[in-house]
């Protein structure tokens, strides 16, 4: 994928034959590999271990009305390359299967079977093809299929629920816990069986909330969509927001102004930073160190304050435009910005000294929910999760957007994979966002803030990746006629990282779990849509 | 230790004097559109652009009717920029929880022109989209219903029927040291057992309804529904289809609702103590003197 584009074809005809049809750069970051059939293994293995690449997401789209067949994606990426390497597989209409790669490559094990609840194409040789997307109750529909009208009514499920698997020994018990949880927190199920105090196995039920987001993007015009984005998760509006305007900027071909990248920039940064010192300040909680949560909180409602501040709203909402950005910022915010930030960096070095100084709450943290570097590489797992265990990947760093490619900046790994560093990653984060925000505003901000938008182009197909606070968040659509989307994929690194914490809690005693699963803290709407 | 007392010492009192004091708010901050219905000309551009179609036209023959539904608006201002004259102005309020969902609709009607635009023909209608009525009215009820029962006290059970998470961030925020629900007697609980009132955020998706309607079954009466945010109010951008059934009220009776997306930590403290008729007594000191 290093050597030019022609070369890399050549080799891989010359290895695959006839399954490698054509190649095709729509942009420079963005390459797509057409192939003969259904049956990728064989390439991904090849592109997997001759090219080091990483299979970053899987997913289908139904083109039969226009090309007769249902259409696989596998995107691709390697270190040290900017470009995203997608692999277009038709699946059959007449046959909708496609052989499963899960049993090899467990990372792309929800994405597989979200496949076949979604579009109704079988994946041939899935270790575990029950049903993930749509609950075990629901009736045979397959709702992303075009045929499928969005506004469906469906009658009440009256099928069998799911059957948990049963973990039977002496003393061994289940216990079941949500979808309504003890606090405030998203819907999910949690079966945990455990002997004794120590967790053997957590099985989950995830997708209580779907609620059909992905069929929703082909309905809305693209400018409402974004609001729609925007509602994707809601603690990562801006990045999702984000996400979808510049896929749709690179389908129409546009160039977004300098000063709204360095604005999209300082808002993403301060996205991840509200979210970072808020779980910072969950993990002590949820280890019995109240005050610092109530310092952490505190310090995120200052953080939230300026968002409002800068775009109008505390969540970011409503700033992001397609093309841009809807504000411009002049002294007034500049000079808030700079103010509040330096002030928050003083608090956050108490809040951080404070934490430190408590040796039981770091003795609560250390070695507990370990995530070991190989079982998360195998897992895929991506994000703050990701680089607490070893993995290495940084949308900002591998695949620059906005304006990052303007700032230094230094990628933080550990290769404990605790929850005390999975906090570590999130005080470091916080520190190096700080030094982008800050050479970010000294940038002088004049000139267009938003561009005009020109007609979008029907059938275009444009990846856009951001890393989210939590991790690596892409979007991939197809333009349609009229300003709408013919598809809009969506991928939250949650959707990736909730194995992480299947296998982070075994072995750990139940009271823990709160800890742990805080030190992920995934987003249950950006994986259930 | 000492370093925990230094910083609390140093950090000092925190918390605001909402709702004794009027909220802070920033000069950017978007609440409530305001509507002018005498000087709109054209409702189409606004409704066009509206993404939630909390604005919406109806033509019949020679007049059309012109709704507003700040039970779907998600205060992005897009309607503002699109009037050309001025008619909707983003305004800074954001205390509108009602107890009615009728409360929170505006309608208009208006006399065609033969180029696409109006001319007002009949006065909005009273009684509705007016939030001071409605607090009024909901504090009476809330004051008779609940208020001798419930006392100073007020425990909530939050359930999240299939939000984005955005309400949920907000409501969390009522924990926090600036908000501090605590002090008016109000706190989460772990249990439906244990609840007096139901926060829900939605929209209800068909994967929760089973989920909420037992959490509510389990409730002890006298119990109150509270319906947060766009989507727990109608269904919001998401709307109903396939997987999703819109709005709380679709699934259970509610009490009050609570409009933005999401409300603001202070607009849900308005709700909370509108629904207990708490607030009652605030208006009428201050109506009063």
């Amino acid at each position: 994928m290093t050597q030019p584009i022609s070369g890399f074809f050549e080799s891989l005809q010359q290895k695959f034959g006839a399954q490698i049809q054509s190649m095709s750069a729509e942009r420079e970051e963005e390459v797509y590999l057409l192939v003969g059939d259904s049956d990728v293994r064989a390439l991904v293995e090849y592109l997997r271990t001759e090219f080091e690449a990483r299979l970053v997401m899987v997913f289908a789209e139904d083109r039969r009305s226009a090309d007769g067949v249902f259409f696989n994606y596998y995107v691709l990426e390697r270190k040290g390359d900017p470009r995203y390497l997608i692999v277009r597989a038709p699946v059959r209409a007449d046959h909708p299967a496609f052989p499963s790669l899960s049993a090899k490559l467990p990372a792309v094990n929800w994405q597989e079977r979200e496949i076949q609840d979604w579009f109704g194409l079988k994946a041939v040789g899935h270790p575990n093809p029950r049903r993930v997307a749509l609950h075990d109750n629901w009736p045979d529909v397959h709702p992303l299929r075009k045929d499928f009208p969005l506004e469906t009514v469906l009658p009440p499920f009256e099928g069998e629920r799911h059957i948990y698997r049963p973990a039977l020994g002496e003393g061994v018990f289940q216990v079941p816990v949500g979808p309504v949880h003890a606090g405030t927190i998203e819907p999910g199920h949690f079966n945990f069986a455990v002997a004794g105090e120590p967790i053997l196995y957590l099985q989950l039920r995830m997708f209580y909330t779907h609620k059909g987001t992905e069929k929703l993007f082909e309905k809305l015009t693209i400018p409402k969509a974004v609001f729609l984005a925007e509602s994707i998760s809601g603690d990562s509006s801006f990045s999702h927001g984000t996400a979808f305007c510049q896929a749709v900027e690179r389908a129409a071909q546009m160039e977004v102004p300098l000063r709204a990248l360095v604005v999209r920039t300082i808002l993403l940064e301060l996205e991840r930073i509200c979210n970072h010192v808020a779980d910072i300040g969950a993990i002590a909680t949820d280890v019995g160190f109240v005050v610092a949560n109530a310092h952490a909180s505190r310090l995120k409602e200052m953080l939230v304050g300026l968002n409002e501040k800068l775009t109008g709203n505390r969540l970011l909402r409503g700033m992001v435009c397609v093309g841009g950005v809807r504000r411009g910022w002049d002294a007034v915010q500049l000079v808030s910005l700079r103010a509040e930030i330096d002030a928050f960096a003083s608090e956050f070095q108490d809040l951080v000294a404070l934490i430190d100084s408590s040796e039981s709450t770091r003795d609560r943290l250390e070695q507990t929910g370990l995530l070991r570097p190989e079982k998360a590489k195998d897992l895929g797992i991506v994000g703050v999760a990701g680089r607490a265990s070893g993995v290495d990947l940084d949308v900002r760093r591998d695949h620059p957007y906005a304006a990052y490619g303007r700032y230094s900046f230094h990628v933080p790994v550990y290769q404990v994979g605790d929850v005390n560093h999975r906090m570590q990653v999130r005080v470091d984060e916080v520190k190096e966002s700080l030094g982008i925000i800050r050479s970010a505003a000294e940038e002088s901000l004049h000139g267009e803030f938003r561009a005009q938008i020109p007609p979008i182009p029907a059938d275009r197909c444009a990846l856009s990746a951001v890393e989210g606070w939590r991790g690596e968040i892409i979007h991939w659509i197809r333009t349609g006629p009229n300003n709408h989307l013919e598809r809009c994929k969506i991928k939250d690194p949650s959707l990736s990282n909730w194995p992480a914490l299947v296998e982070a809690v075994q072995g750990n005693i139940i009271a823990d779990f709160p800890v742990i699963n805080k030190s992920f803290n995934l987003s249950y709407s950006g994986t259930d849509r | 230790m000492f370093k925990i007392l230094q910083k609390t010492i140093a950090t000092g009192i925190v918390t605001t004097n909402y709702p004794n004091e009027p909220a802070q708010l920033s000069d950017r901050f978007r609440g409530r559109p305001h509507f002018d219905f005498e000087k709109w000309t054209d409702a189409r551009p606004a409704a066009e652009v509206c993404p939630t179609g909390a604005i919406s036209v109806c033509d019949e023959s020679e007049t059309r009717r012109v709704t507003i539904d700040y039970g779907l608006c998600i205060f992005c201002g897009l309607c503002a920029e699109a009037s050309v004259d001025q008619a909707v102005q983003i305004t800074q309020e954001f205390e509108l929880a009602s107890e009615g969902r009728r409360n929170l609709i505006l309608t208009a009607e208006y006399t065609l022109n033969a180029d696409g635009t109006h001319r007002q023909l009949a006065p909005v209608r009273k009684g509705s989209g007016n939030v001071e009525a409605s607090v009024e009215s909901v504090g009476q009820k809330a004051r008779e219903k609940i208020h001798k029962l419930l006392r100073r006290s007020l425990a909530i059970r939050q359930v999240d029927a299939g939000s984005c998470n955005g309400c949920e961030l907000e409501i969390i925020a009522l924990n926090n040291p600036v908000y501090d629900l605590e002090r008016f007697g109000i706190q989460f609980v772990a249990s439906p057992r244990h609840a007096d009132m139901i926060l829900v955020t939605g929209p209800v998706t068909r994967n929760m309804e089973l989920a909420l309607l037992k959490t509510y079954q389990a409730m002890p009466e006298p119990r109150l529904v509270v319906a947060v945010g766009a989507c727990g109010i109608s269904g919001g951008i998401f709307g109903k289809n396939y997987a999703s059934l819109g709005g709380v009220d679709n699934v259970l009776p509610v009490d009050v609702y609570i409009p933005g997306c999401p409300p603001r930590p202070q607009a849900l403290l308005h709700g909370i103590l509108l629904a207990v008729g708490r607030l009652r007594e605030r208006l009428y000191d201050e109506r009063t003197c």
